[in-house]
């Protein structure tokens, strides 16, 4: 399952997918909880009874403030999260 | 030679009329800046308010209409000054009239009522990079306003209020029309008007930090725009960007119009 | 501007976002006969539903507007269908509850996400080839991909912005002063359908709205803008996760054909029709949800 957690407003897309088919058997023992320097990831038990990473819903819907300090306005070339996540089931929509 | 700076805002029209003062011997040129002029155009299409507000713009300076060499255009609707010679972003005309009026400035933030932005400026007034939120009411100050009326509160008196409240509330609403009813539910569960306040100016303060702190902050720090006049915004804004000193221009709302009017002086 | 809203506000002003409220359940059915009873309850921001299954078959069900808070609104909306029947909370082996008060709901045995309830509702009012469900509820919407069995593969919600959402209908409603449920039809009586309103953002497209209007705009051109733009703007966020064929839609913005028909015209698939209330959706999912747990209980005791 593709997970989007976030949102789209007039300014943007701001989604972070989390690919649950990676993410299940985790590859990267979990090294998206520690890798964001807020803590936004956190590891749940979901509907189907799989258990992998989500973003916490505190930060669904402020992202593109909250990711904003990993994103410099002149260019960024990797997140820490998208790189700590080596199965690469997490993504930035922007 | 005087110029004129057009700043078609989404809500009202600002114009600065620019005349240079030549003194002899001195390396750089001076300005003398004409009583600046503001309309709010109502129910006027674009283009006549644009023209309606430079004529009233030249006859309250005291100038005369075709002595104005050139004139440049800036803001939201400044494709709809037709007589203006050239148009220029918002960032630029934002940095050049901050840095003209504090040249150690690096750090422009501009809030108005429809948009709230981070400008990184050089020392030439030049903006080399930005990061805002347009399009979206949350990070501007149409939040603070729609919320100020929820609180049936004016826009100074809601500044007031937030000052007085040493609270910290957080919103949990990110959207205009969703905060409404946040605001709604605090006033129904007898929060104080400061508090709710507080918790609103605190809200638009952090997400225009998150943009300042996309281009960096450093110092001079500036705040351009119409929510200048807030004075718990001003105070929120200080707090969020953790700077010891946040210079505030004498009439806030001009500063994109006089960056205007000094862009088309510059040119030759 | 301010003297528009000052007129909105006024007390006597009717309430133009208010759905009609309903129950309803299959006279076909004797719930006396079945061997496990479910229940779904799905508390939404703006309207609750409860819904029943009878040996996994849709049986009853009640619909209507969330009060203060979410255990009453649970607590009605399931009363509501249960008195309709002659049934009582004690003849209902399972409760599952769902939507935005689903920890909230009291006599729930278990809580699941409305993507997961909406899908399964979905896969069982439309059939098993539904993939993409559009789910616009009262202040949030949601696209949802899902597979043959109902299983949600691929989901987006967004509660964060007002736009694309039933509040950001009411504003238009209340603005126009024209009744949510004529909007559609409203929208469709125009001489030529305009382009959309440029804003995103409910807050200035209801500036533009009276620009428009100011400008000589007739209030249903206006509508039909405004439906246009809320249109876009679910697709825009219905192709992050790919639109395939069957296509569903459900909650509240569904009786907006004004809406609805033009997201169909945009991504040239048309909507699967219904015989049910389709607000009724999670509700459902949750109390199929509920059989399944239930049906697994007993094979395991058995």
């Amino acid at each position: 399952m593709i997970a989007n957690y976030g949102y789209k407003d007039g300014s943007g897309d701001y989604y972070i997918s989390i690919d649950t088919d990676k993410c299940i058997e985790c590859g990267a023992n979990r090294a998206c909880l520690t890798a964001c320097p807020k803590g936004m990831f956190e590891i749940m038990t979901d509907d189907y009874d799989d258990e992998v990473a989500w973003i916490k819903a505190q930060f669904r819907k402020s992202l593109k403030y909250d990711c904003a300090d990993c994103k410099p306005a002149a260019g960024y070339s990797s997140l820490p999260c998208t790189t700590a996540c080596t199965p690469g089931a997490v993504k930035h929509s922007w | 030679m005087i110029t004129a700076g057009i700043d078609m805002g989404s809500r009202s029209i600002k114009i600065v009329l620019l005349e240079d003062i030549k003194v002899e011997g001195a390396p750089q040129i001076k300005y003398d800046m004409k009583k600046p002029y503001l309309m709010m155009p109502g129910d006027l299409d674009m283009d006549k308010a644009a023209e309606i507000a430079f004529d009233s713009a030249c006859k309250e300076a005291g100038v005369d209409k075709g002595s104005v060499k050139r004139v440049y255009a800036t803001g939201a609707g400044r494709k709809q000054v037709t007589f203006a010679a050239d148009s220029v972003t918002e960032m630029t005309a934002g940095a050049k009239g901050a840095v003209y009026m504090f040249p150690n400035v690096k750090t422009v933030v501009d809030v108005g009522a429809e948009e709230g932005r981070g400008i990184k400026a050089d020392s030439t007034g030049k903006a080399t990079d930005f990061a805002g939120n347009e399009k979206c009411a949350a990070g501007a100050g149409s939040f603070a306003e729609a919320m100020s009326r929820a609180l049936q509160l004016s826009l100074k008196e809601f500044g007031e209020y937030s000052l007085r409240s040493d609270k910290t509330i957080p919103m949990n609403a990110q959207c205009t029309v969703f905060a409404e009813s946040e605001v709604v539910s605090l006033i129904h569960s007898s929060t104080p008007k400061e508090d709710i306040a507080k918790a609103v100016l605190d809200a638009v303060a952090s997400r225009v930090c998150a943009m300042v702190r996309r281009v960096g902050i450093e110092k001079d720090v500036v705040l351009i725009g119409g929510m200048v006049h807030n004075v718990g915004f001003v105070s929120s804004l200080k707090k969020a960007l953790d700077v010891e000193e946040l210079l505030l221009p004498e009439h806030p709302e001009y500063v994109a119009a006089l960056g205007c009017a000094l862009l088309a002086a510059e040119t030759h | 501007m301010s003297a528009v809203m000052q007129q909105t506000t006024a007390p006597e002003k009717p309430e133009y976002w208010r759905w009609q409220e309903n129950t309803w359940v299959d006279e076909t059915m004797n719930w006396r006969d079945a061997k496990i009873v479910t229940c779904g309850i799905d508390v939404g921001s703006v309207s609750s539903q409860a819904v029943l299954v009878c040996d996994g078959k849709l049986y009853g069900y009640n619909s209507m507007r969330t009060g203060s808070n979410s255990p009453d609104s649970a607590r009605n909306a399931l009363q509501g269908v249960m008195d309709k029947c002659g049934m009582k909370l004690e003849d209902i082996h399972y409760v599952v509850g769902t939507g935005y008060g689903r920890v909230n709901v009291p006599f729930s045995h278990k809580a699941i996400t409305e993507i997961a309830c909406h899908a399964r509702g979905a896969n069982y009012m439309g059939g098993n080839k539904v993939r993409t469900i559009l789910d616009m509820g009262g202040q949030d919407c949601k696209a949802i991909h899902c597979d043959e069995k109902g299983k949600v593969t691929n989901f987006l919600m967004n509660d964060k912005c007002a736009a694309g959402t039933g509040r950001g209908m009411e504003v238009i409603s209340d603005l126009m002063q024209i009744p949510i449920a004529e909007l559609g039809a409203r929208s469709f009586d125009v001489d030529e359908e305009p382009p959309a309103v440029s804003s995103v953002c409910v807050v200035f497209a209801k500036s533009e709205a009276l620009g428009l209007l100011k400008a000589g705009w007739t209030k249903n051109k206006v509508v039909a803008s405004y439906c246009q733009a809320m249109a876009e703007r679910v697709v825009s966020l219905m192709e992050r996760i790919g639109v395939e064929k069957e296509f569903f839609i459900t909650g509240g913005i569904a009786k907006n054909p004004g809406v609805v028909k033009r997201i169909e015209k945009i991504i040239g698939i048309e909507a699967l029709k219904t015989e049910y209330d389709s607000q009724i959706a999670g509700a459902l999912g949750a109390a199929l949800f509920g059989y399944t747990l239930v049906q697994k209980g007993q094979a395991k005791q058995g």
